[in-house]
């Protein structure tokens, strides 16, 4: 456990210092976020209707850009292969990473959103209603993604493969999490059902995600 | 008892190039036949009291999504071969199975699209079923991507195997997405409780059709599965010599025969 513990600490730690990419993704967020008025006009009501898609967009593609880090740093200077061969379960550890990462790149996304629902004009409802879909489903990003980055980091140019494997596999979530926004925003639908299955779809990924994920890094790294 | 015996048995590539050649010729002629059958009885089927002459896409469009699903399922046991058993020709089939099962996708797509624009006035629409079928597509693509993306074949197999397992968490979405979101694709009308909603005139030559098009595909997979075991020899042999030439000393004493299935064997 504590093994675990020095992991995760270790992670944030390197995750959050100069170089380490996790504030990375919110910029990237601001960015993607700031080019779709630029795309579809500066059109307020219509930015409102589409501002859950634009932000769950945002996050998607922010959580993925960050991922690719997940495993590369450790396998460029030879921490992969200790963390493999310790005495700690490769799951836990994987599990373990993620975690730290989610910590460390996730929840930013989900501090930054109610500044950025701002600029797309949703209002208090509409901000936290996005804001705990998120909370609820970038686990499952990462998660799932974790699959994608283990698979990529005994590749030479893994960054490009990761994005295409990883979106596939991130397509219910994006379903699911705008559509609880869509249904707390207009109210027409109920808001539980959608949320319950991205809460569902979050724990999937986090049985599944690190199990897969040491599999390929057990197989990878010969 | 007896299929695990085939299955080792069938471990050695060279008796399994050994089979296929004898099995081969035989399974493409009766592929051919079955494949004239259903094609004249489509063409000899009724039209639909609504869709007109349309309907007869049908006897093309389903065996092809059908087979989109099958080809993924296959690659499935295949991973487990790789994954659990270690089984040597298990990542053969896997890599041989990938772009064969992404071609009956997209014909099933174009085929979809080709008859939802006299049907529903669209070529493409998001609907589940639809957009389902899209991101299997895709992730055929990915996982065709990631076994050109690893030099060596055992390592790719393992990688490509995870995939795989991963991607058919999609299978059962795909096959219920038409009664989860009821949207414009129809419900499962052939394999359904209660038995199948088509008339007899449309049931037959589709069951024909559907036989022919599996078949197909077991042969163009045995022969694209011969391939890649050739493909590897080749490789293997070619690192040999080259080994040869860079150390210029005795690499192996064994034959060649013998080198090369253990390359293509465990790694």
């Amino acid at each position: 456990m504590s093994a675990l513990a020095a992991l995760i600490r270790r992670d944030i730690r390197i995750a959050l210092r100069v170089g380490g990419g996790a504030l990375i993704g919110v910029l990237f967020f601001l960015t993607v976020t700031v080019l779709m008025p630029f795309a579809v006009g500066p059109d307020l009501a219509l930015l409102s209707r589409l501002g859950p898609a634009i932000l769950w967009l945002g996050a998607l593609l922010a959580s993925l850009l960050t991922l690719d880090r997940l495993f590369t740093a450790d396998h460029e200077d030879g921490s992969l292969d200790l963390i493999v061969m310790s005495r700690t379960p490769l799951e836990l550890a994987c599990a373990a990473k993620a975690l730290a990462h989610w910590i460390a790149a996730g929840l930013p996304l989900i501090i930054a959103t109610p500044v950025l629902g701002l600029l797309l004009n949703l209002d208090g409802t509409a901000t936290l209603a996005v804001a705990a879909t998120l909370l609820a489903g970038t686990p499952a990003l990462t998660f799932t993604g974790m699959i994608g980055a283990a698979l990529a980091v005994t590749l030479h140019r893994g960054g490009l493969l990761l994005a295409v494997l990883v979106l596939p596999l991130s397509i219910p979530v994006l379903i699911f999490g705008v559509a609880a926004s869509q249904a707390a925003i207009s109210g027409s639908l109920p808001f539980g059902t959608p949320f319950s299955i991205l809460c569902a779809l979050s724990l999937a990924s986090l049985v599944i995600g690190p199990f897969a994920a040491a599999a390929s890094l057990r197989h990878g790294l010969d | 008892m007896k299929l695990t015996e085939t299955l080792t048995d069938l471990a050695n590539p060279t008796r399994f190039l050994a089979l296929t050649a004898r099995i081969l010729p035989w399974l493409a002629g009766v592929t051919a036949v079955l494949l004239a059958i259903g094609i004249y009885q489509s063409a000899m089927a009724p039209d639909d009291y609504q869709q007109g002459a349309t309907v007869k896409i049908m006897f093309i469009h389903v065996p092809n999504a059908w087979l989109s699903m099958f080809v993924w399922g296959v690659m499935s046991v295949a991973a487990l071969g790789t994954l659990v058993w270690r089984h040597p020709l298990a990542d053969v089939a896997a890599k041989a199975a990938a772009p064969i099962g992404a071609a009956f996708t997209f014909l099933a797509l174009v085929t979809g699209s080709l008859w939802g624009r006299p049907m529903w006035g669209t070529y493409w629409e998001w609907d589940a079923r639809l957009t389902s079928v899209l991101i299997l597509f895709l992730m055929y693509l990915g996982l065709m991507a990631l076994w050109r993306a690893v030099e060596d074949p055992s390592r790719a197999a393992r990688a490509a195997a995870v995939l795989t397992l991963v991607g058919a968490i999609n299978i059962p979405i795909i096959k219920f997405s038409v009664d989860w979101w009821n949207t414009l694709h129809q419900p499962a009308s052939v394999l359904r409780m209660g038995g199948s909603t088509l008339d007899k005139a449309f049931l037959w030559p589709l069951l024909v059709m559907a036989i022919a098009f599996s078949l197909l595909f077991i042969t163009l997979h045995l022969a694209a599965m011969r391939n890649e075991i050739l493909r590897r020899r080749v490789r293997s042999l070619q690192m040999m010599q080259a080994n040869r030439i860079a150390f210029s000393s005795d690499v192996g004493t064994g034959s060649r025969e013998e080198s090369a299935s253990k390359s293509i064997g465990a790694a």
